[in-house]
C-alpha cells in the first residue's frame, strides 16, 4: 500500500516539477500583479470606450475555466512553448482578480486625497504613481498573496497541456511504477507543506496593516 | 404614588427574597469590578441602581442574566443559587427573569410580532395563536397595537423599545431587568418609553431592578435607590430620601451632578 | 463537414455533457455546503478539541490543492481498496475542497452577528440550537451568499477536471466535436460560452437568494 523505497525513489522527481511549479508560480504572479494592476487602472479611464469592452473581458475571462483557456491557447498557438503559454494563461486568469482587489484598494483611498493632488496640481502620473498606488498598493497586498497561493494550487492545470510541473511528474512516477498512492501522497504533502506556512503570513500580514 | 401602592406591598411577603448577591466579585483581569457585593431585592419590589459610569451596574445586570459569570461568590434568584450551574440548569434559572437591553436588541429577521411570539412558542411551548394574543395585548400595553406585521428596522427608537418590553413581558417573567433603556433614545422619544413603564408598575406586581438616569421616573417607580461605588453599595434608601437627604458625600456628589 | 453542422447534429450528446457537468456541480456545491456549515460551527465549538479538529481539516483541504485531491481519490483510494465511480470522486473532491473554503465563509458570517444579537436570545432564555436556528443563522446568511456565490463560480470552474478522470462532461464532448471537426477555434470559443452562460445564471440564482434573504431582514425592498 505504502512503500517508502518507492516514495524515496519518486522524491527527486517530484521535487523537481516541483521546481517548475515555484517558476510558474512566480512568473504568473507578476503577470497578473502587473497586468492586474494595468487593468485596474485602465478601468478608470475617462471613456466608456475603454472601461465597457475591458469589463467584458474581465467578466468573461474570470467565469470560464482556465483548464479550458489553457488548452484553447496551446491548440491554436502550437510552436509555442507549453510553460510559456502556461505562465501567461495563467497570470492573465489571475490578472482579472488582481485587478478587483486593485479597483477595491484603489476605491479606498480617501477623496480627499485626489483632492489634494488636483490642488497641487501634479500631473496624473504623479497622482497615480506618487499618492494613490502607494495608498492603495498597501492595503491590498494579503489579498494579492492570497491569489498567489490559489495559483500555486492550480497550477497542476499546466501539467494538461505537458508542462512537467510537479503533478505532470507525479503522476508520470505514480502511471510507471504503479505508485500513485505514494505519487500524489507526496504531491499534496509538499503542497501542504508550502502553501500553509505562506497562508499563515499572509494572514499576519493582513492584521499588521489593518491598523 | 405607586410606591403607596397599598395592594402590592401587602401581597409580598416579607421573607420572600426575589434576588440576593452574596459576597459576589466580579474581576475583569485584575480589575475588580464588584468587590464582595452583598443586596437583597424581595419580590415585587422595585429597585433602581444608580452609580458613576463603570461602577459596575450593568455587570450587575448582566450578572443576574447569566449572561456574565461571578469570579466568587453566589447569586441566588427566588432562593436558588445559579453561580457556575451548566447551561441545562442555567437556562431553568433564566426563566424568571427578562431584560431590556439599552439598544433594544430587536430581531432584525422577525416581523414585530413574532419578535415577541418566538420566545413563548419555542421556549414555554405556547401554541402560535395563543403567543400571538399574548403579544397582542402586549402591543395594545404599549401602544403599538398597528405595528405588528411592521419590520423592527421600519420602527423608531422609541418604538423598537417598547417592542423590546413586550417582547420581555411575553415571557412572563418575575424579574425583569431594565438597563438604560431610554439612554440610546432622542430626547422627544423617553417620555414615551417611560410612561409604558410606569403603567406596567402599576398594573402588575413584578420584580423589577432598574438602572437609570431618568431620577424622576426612578422617584415615580422605586421602593428602593441603590447608590453603588467602588464595586459596593455605599447607600441604599427610599427615594424621597436618597434623593433630598442623602448620607453619604459620594452619592450627594453624584446626585449633585446628574439632578 | 462544416462545423454547424456537426455542432447540431450533435447536439443531444452536448446536452447530456452539460447535465454531467451542472450535475457535479451541484452535488459537489451540496457536499460542499453542508460541511461549510459543519466545519464552521465546529470552528466555533467551546471545545478546544472540536475547533483543533475543524482547523485541521479545513487546513488540510485548503492547502493540498484539488487537483491532487481528485487525482487521489481517483488513482490511489482504489489502492486502498475502496473504488468510487470517477463522477463520486469527483464529487467528493469538490465537496472536501470548496466545504474548506466555504467554512471559513460560515464562521466570518457567523462571527459578524451582533454578539448583542446572542444576549437577547439568552435573555429570552432560547436554548442554543433556538438561538442559531431562530436568530443567529437567519441573520447570517445573506452575508454569506456572495462569498458562497464565488465559491460556486470557482467550482463550476473546476469541472473540466471530470474529463480528465472519464467522465463524458461538457469538455469532453466538446473535444469530441473538435476532433470530428477539426475546427478547434469554434469548439473552444462555444465550450468557452457554455461556462459562461452557466456561470452567468448560477450568479442570477445566487442573487436572487440574497435579495430575500435581505428583505427578511428589513434591509431591501419591503
Ligand atoms: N467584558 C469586559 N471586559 C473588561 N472590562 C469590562 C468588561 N465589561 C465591563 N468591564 C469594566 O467593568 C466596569 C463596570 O462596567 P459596567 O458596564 O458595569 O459599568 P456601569 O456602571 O454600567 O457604567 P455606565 O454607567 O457607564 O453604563 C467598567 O470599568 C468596565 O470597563
Ligand atoms: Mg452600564
Amino acid at each position: 500500500m505504502w512503500d517508502w523505497h518507492t516514495a524515496r525513489e519518486g522524491l527527486p522527481l517530484i521535487l523537481h516539477g516541483f521546481g517548475i511549479t515555484l517558476l510558474a508560480t512566480a512568473l504568473g504572479s507578476l503577470v497578473a500583479i502587473v497586468l492586474g494592476l494595468v487593468i485596474a487602472v485602465l478601468g478608470r479611464a475617462p471613456t466608456r470606450w475603454v472601461r465597457l469592452p475591458l469589463r467584458a473581458v474581465v467578466e468573461f475571462v474570470r467565469s470560464t475555466p482556465v483548464m479550458i483557456q489553457l488548452f484553447a491557447v496551446w491548440v491554436l498557438a502550437p510552436g509555442l512553448d507549453p510553460l510559456t503559454i502556461g505562465i501567461v494563461v495563467l497570470g492573465l486568469h489571475y490578472a482579472m482578480y488582481t485587478s478587483e482587489v486593485y479597483r477595491a484598494g484603489i476605491d479606498a483611498v480617501p477623496r480627499g486625497q485626489w483632492e489634494a493632488a488636483v490642488a497641487l496640481s501634479l500631473p496624473p502620473i504623479r497622482t497615480w504613481w506618487g499618492v494613490v498606488l502607494p495608498q492603495a498598493v498597501r492595503k491590498v497586498i494579503p489579498a494579492l498573496g492570497n491569489y498567489v497561493i490559489s495559483m500555486f494550487k492550480e497550477t497542476p492545470f499546466l501539467s494538461v497541456i505537458t508542462v512537467n510541473e510537479m503533478v505532470h511528474e507525479a503522476n508520470q512516477f505514480g502511471s510507471d511504477n504503479f505508485a500513485y498512492m505514494e505519487a500524489f501522497t507526496i504531491a499534496a504533502a509538499i503542497f501542504l507543506i508550502a502553501s500553509y506556512p505562506t497562508s499563515m503570513l499572509m494572514r499576519k500580514l493582513e492584521k499588521r496593516l489593518a491598523h | 404614588m405607586l410606591t403607596d401602592n397599598p395592594a402590592r406591598k401587602t401581597s409580598v411577603s416579607p421573607v420572600s427574597t426575589a434576588v440576593t448577591f452574596d459576597q459576589v466579585v466580579k474581576r475583569y483581569g485584575d480589575h475588580t469590578v464588584l468587590d464582595h457585593l452583598d443586596f437583597e431585592v424581595r419580590q415585587g419590589e422595585r429597585v433602581t441602581l444608580i452609580g458613576p459610569s463603570g461602577s459596575g451596574k450593568t455587570t450587575i445586570l448582566r450578572l443576574l442574566m447569566t449572561l456574565e459569570r461571578v469570579t466568587e461568590g453566589v447569586i441566588q434568584v427566588n432562593g436558588q443559587p445559579f453561580s457556575g450551574l451548566p447551561e441545562k440548569q442555567l437556562r431553568r434559572a433564566r426563566r424568571h427573569i427578562g431584560m431590556v437591553f439599552q439598544q433594544f436588541n430587536l430581531f432584525p429577521n422577525m416581523k414585530v410580532l413574532d419578535n415577541i411570539t418566538e420566545a413563548p412558542v419555542q421556549v414555554l411551548g405556547l401554541s402560535r395563536d395563543e403567543a400571538a394574543e399574548r403579544a397582542r395585548d402586549l402591543l395594545d400595553l404599549v401602544g403599538l397595537a398597528d405595528k405588528a406585521d411592521v419590520h423592527p428596522t421600519r420602527l423608531s427608537g422609541g418604538q423598537q423599545q417598547r417592542v423590546a418590553i413586550a417582547r420581555a413581558l411575553a415571557m412572563r417573567p418575575d424579574i425583569l431587568l431594565l438597563d438604560e433603556v431610554t439612554s440610546a433614545l432622542d430626547p422627544e422619544l423617553v417620555q414615551g418609553v417611560l410612561d409604558v413603564l410606569r403603567d406596567i408598575a402599576q398594573a402588575t406586581d413584578i420584580t423589577m431592578l432598574c438602572v437609570t438616569h431618568e431620577m424622576g421616573f426612578a422617584r415615580d417607580i422605586s421602593d428602593r435607590v441603590l447608590m453603588f461605588d467602588g464595586g459596593r453599595v455605599i447607600e441604599s434608601g427610599p427615594p424621597e430620601r436618597m434623593f433630598s437627604e442623602p448620607e453619604h458625600e459620594r452619592t450627594r456628589d453624584f446626585l449633585g451632578a446628574v439632578l | 463537414m462544416s462545423f454547424l453542422t456537426a455542432f447540431v447534429r450533435s447536439l443531444p450528446s452536448i446536452w447530456d455533457g452539460i447535465q454531467i457537468t451542472v450535475l457535479a456541480t451541484l452535488l459537489g456545491a451540496l457536499l460542499a455546503l453542508v460541511l461549510s456549515f459543519v466545519l464552521g460551527l465546529a470552528a466555533r465549538s467551546r471545545h478546544l478539541l472540536v475547533r483543533g479538529l475543524a482547523r485541521a481539516v479545513v487546513e488540510f483541504f485548503r492547502g493540498t490543492s484539488l487537483y491532487v485531491q481528485l487525482f487521489w481519490l481517483f488513482f490511489a483510494l482504489p489502492i486502498l481498496g475502496f473504488k468510487l465511480v470517477p463522477l463520486a470522486c469527483a464529487v467528493l473532491a469538490f465537496g472536501l475542497n470548496y466545504g474548506a473554503y466555504g467554512s471559513e465563509v460560515v464562521r466570518g458570517a457567523l462571527a459578524a452577528v451582533p454578539r448583542a444579537q446572542w444576549e437577547a436570545t439568552v435573555a429570552l432564555n432560547m436554548t442554543p440550537w433556538q438561538r442559531m436556528r431562530k436568530v443567529i443563522l437567519p441573520q447570517a446568511w445573506p452575508q454569506m451568499i456572495p462569498p458562497f456565490n464565488n465559491l460556486l463560480i470557482q467550482l463550476l470552474k473546476s469541472t473540466p477536471l471530470l474529463s480528465l478522470i472519464t467522465v463524458s462532461d461538457i469538455t469532453f464532448q466538446m473535444d469530441q466535436l473538435r476532433s470530428a471537426t477539426g475546427d478547434t477555434k469554434a469548439a473552444y470559443l462555444v465550450l468557452l460560452v457554455i461556462y459562461f452562460v452557466l456561470a452567468y445564471a448560477l450568479t442570477l440564482c445566487m442573487n436572487g437568494l440574497e435579495a430575500l434573504g435581505k428583505a427578511r431582514l428589513g434591509q431591501g425592498r419591503a
